[in-house]
């Protein structure tokens, strides 16, 4: 049973996503620290990519930042290192396919580096259920489950999808891409159901939510909260003081998320 | 002949679709839909009326005698793409695309461009079957190109320019798949070339596949034999692949892909994928990118918008991998003098675009033999270019 697994276990989880070296990276790290401190179950660690093509304008933004600032694949995965002294939490990469795919010679070397760092997780928001065969054996030789995506237009899709999902099953909230949203309107409790009937994997809810409010009826719906845009928001917004603030928010919202039931 | 390797996404190892799962559902829903349609006789008569009495189908393949005579070596044919109605072959694709999509019930379409071509030709079809349309143009590109941008707005349709990114052609493609994973319901997302997630690299081919058919029909009909090399040029490689397409089985035909090499190979300055870039995954496929050590795709550059791209098609890959075509790097300098050169010559103004293709000939042609024949894709024609090869000439003028 895997570590992501086993973070959803005593109550619904809260996930938080950082995109590393934003906005350089001494604060990043002291920020994915905050963020561990304050209680979030699972941290998503953004690998920042030129062309994030699932990403919102404040991701999109981030990342760019990052880069410029010049973070690289193999900074991360020194950042992690350092990280895992300090953080026992699962700890996910999200990023795109190529800069798995075009890491030193290939795949097995990036999933090679994230089992030595102790990553858990990795999300591809471009490798669907049809091109997933080409990272998942890979990833299972070396420990790491290849999160699952399922959107509001998946339908269908869904069972397949769930049977084979591993660690939590990423439940896409909205249309379009990442982002803050006022409201979400997905008829989640319905696709969370269709998920349940062909497995026990968990499922979180992403995209679209900054409230606590928010969280805890995502979170009451599924098995837990996954939570980008806002926090990078509050770091673009909080210049030294983004550890701390994020601290608070992350505390705030992950209080939310674990007394739902 | 089937170029397709037994996984029908793929050419090769190229191709896939590394899409988000929201859009899974529409590609999907694209390829039944095409599927349907495609060799659906009504469909296909349809497309044909629109080629021939909206679009001006057949283009000319006209010999280009004063060329053929100055270079002293192989004879020229040009391929007319640019004589077809909005100035390229983009219409070919365009139409295809417009009439599948209003066939599956959309009602608007997006699409990206990079000089404009594709846009321009996509507001037109949507103007001409009253669909929406909203077109994704880099920030940068709106200004090389502000000509193409108040084409497309008298059109009718929106043009959002793209700040992100390098703001050209690749940040223009992102923007228009953001959009479409946000809206797909009534939005057929009409991409420009033979590139991105299947099945959009073989619905673009086979529209764009009836350059290369007449090509075929009229040269035998000209020379009474098929020619010795075909020449286009690449970006992401719509025009090249139709011009290929139907020459793939016939082994004595060179199929030359000219890539926009910038300011040279041997520079950052450059957009020429197969000679500078290695296999990697990006907007939907697996294919060669211009990318650094880390998969962080280059921001290219070509004097041309439409060659402006980081990628190549997955069937241009895999004719890559196989040697069945051949792919050579085009400098902006040879570009500009073969923009001057066939302008002069033949009294034709290339786009500058199919400029690159134009100064790969004048480099072999002479030294071929007589009685060899090249045919070269105009893809599409240079009034769009005229102010920005003015300014590479260090002349101002303003449109």
């Amino acid at each position: 049973m895997s570590n992501i697994y086993k973070a959803f276990e005593k109550n619904k989880a809260f996930i938080a996503f950082i995109t590393a070296g934003y906005p350089d990276i001494e604060t990043s790290k002291k920020i994915i620290k905050s963020a561990a401190d304050a209680g979030a179950d699972i941290i998503e660690i953004g690998i920042p990519f030129s062309d994030p093509t699932a990403e919102g304008p404040v991701i999109q933004g981030a990342n760019e930042v990052a880069l410029e600032a010049g973070i690289t694949t193999d900074k991360v995965f020194e950042m992690v290192e350092e990280l895992r002294r300090d953080i026992d939490i699962p700890l996910c990469f999200m990023t795109y396919a190529n800069v798995v795919f075009s890491y030193g010679n290939g795949k097995e070397d990036f999933l090679e580096r994230c089992c030595k760092v102790g990553i858990d997780g990795i999300i591809l928001p471009d490798v669907p259920f049809e091109e997933k065969k080409e990272f998942d054996e890979t990833c299972e030789k070396y420990g790491i489950d290849l999160i699952s995506l399922i959107a509001p237009t998946s339908e269908g899709r869904i069972s397949m999808i769930a049977k084979e999902a591993k660690g939590f099953i990423y439940v896409v909230s909205s249309l379009g891409v990442t982002g803050v949203r006022n409201e979400i309107t997905t008829d989640i409790g319905s696709m969370v159901r269709l998920v349940k009937d062909s497995t026990d994997t968990p499922c979180a809810v992403g995209f679209g939510i900054s409230r606590p409010e928010q969280a805890s009826k995502m979170a009451h719906l599924s098995d837990g909260a996954i939570v980008g845009s806002a926090i990078i928001k509050i770091i673009s917004e909080a210049g030294d003081a983004a550890p701390e603030k994020v601290y608070d928010y992350v505390k705030e919202m992950s209080d939310a998320v674990h007394a739902t039931d | 002949m089937g170029t397709e390797s037994k996984d029908n996404t793929r050419f090769g190892v190229h191709g896939g679709q590394y899409m988000p799962e929201t859009l899974m559902n529409a590609v999907i829903e694209l390829e039944e839909g095409y599927n349907r349609l495609k060799n659906d006789p009504d469909f296909q008569k349809e497309l044909k009326e629109l080629f021939n009495n909206y679009a001006g189908r057949p283009s000319n393949l006209y010999f280009a005698e004063r060329m053929t005579n100055d270079l002293g070596g192989a004879k020229i044919y040009l391929k007319r793409e640019d004589l077809n109605h909005t100035g390229s072959h983009k219409i070919n694709n365009v139409l295809g695309q417009a009439l599948l999509a209003k066939k599956m019930g959309k009602t608007r379409l997006i699409a990206e461009t990079g000089a404009g071509q594709h846009g321009v030709a996509t507001a037109t079809a949507a103007a001409l079957m009253d669909m929406e349309c909203v077109i994704f143009m880099g920030k940068v590109d709106t200004e090389r190109q502000a000509l193409n941008v108040y084409r497309m707005k008298l059109l009718g349709a929106d043009v959002i320019p793209v700040t992100s990114g390098t703001a050209t052609l690749k940040d223009a493609v992102s923007e228009a798949m953001r959009e479409w994973t946000n809206r797909m319901h009534d939005t057929h997302y009409c991409l420009g070339s033979v590139m991105g997630p299947h099945p959009f690299p073989t619905i673009v081919r086979d529209f764009q596949s009836v350059i290369s058919k007449e090509i075929k029909e009229q040269i035998l009909e000209a020379e009474g034999r098929l020619p010795d090399a075909v020449l286009a040029c690449v970006g992401g490689g719509s025009n090249a692949i139709g011009a290929f397409y139907n020459f793939l089985e016939d082994e004595g035909v060179r199929l030359i892909g000219c890539e926009a090499a910038g300011r040279g190979i041997d520079t950052k300055d450059t957009a020429a994928t197969i000679a500078t870039g290695r296999l990697g995954i990006f907007h939907g496929m697996k294919s060669y990118f211009c990318q650094d050590e880390f998969g962080q795709i280059a921001p290219v550059y070509s004097i041309s918008a439409g060659l402006d791209y980081p990628g190549i098609g997955p069937e241009h890959a895999w004719l890559h991998d196989t040697g069945r075509a051949e792919y050579v790097p085009v400098t902006d300098g040879e570009a500009v003098e073969a923009f001057e050169y066939l302008s002069r010559t033949e009294g034709i103004i290339p786009a500058i675009e199919s400029a690159h293709a134009v100064a790969h000939a004048l480099k072999i042609a002479p030294s071929m033999d007589k009685d060899k024949i090249i045919v070269i894709n105009i893809s599409g024609r240079g009034d769009k270019d005229c102010a920005a090869v003015a300014r590479y000439r260090g002349e101002d003028i303003h449109e």
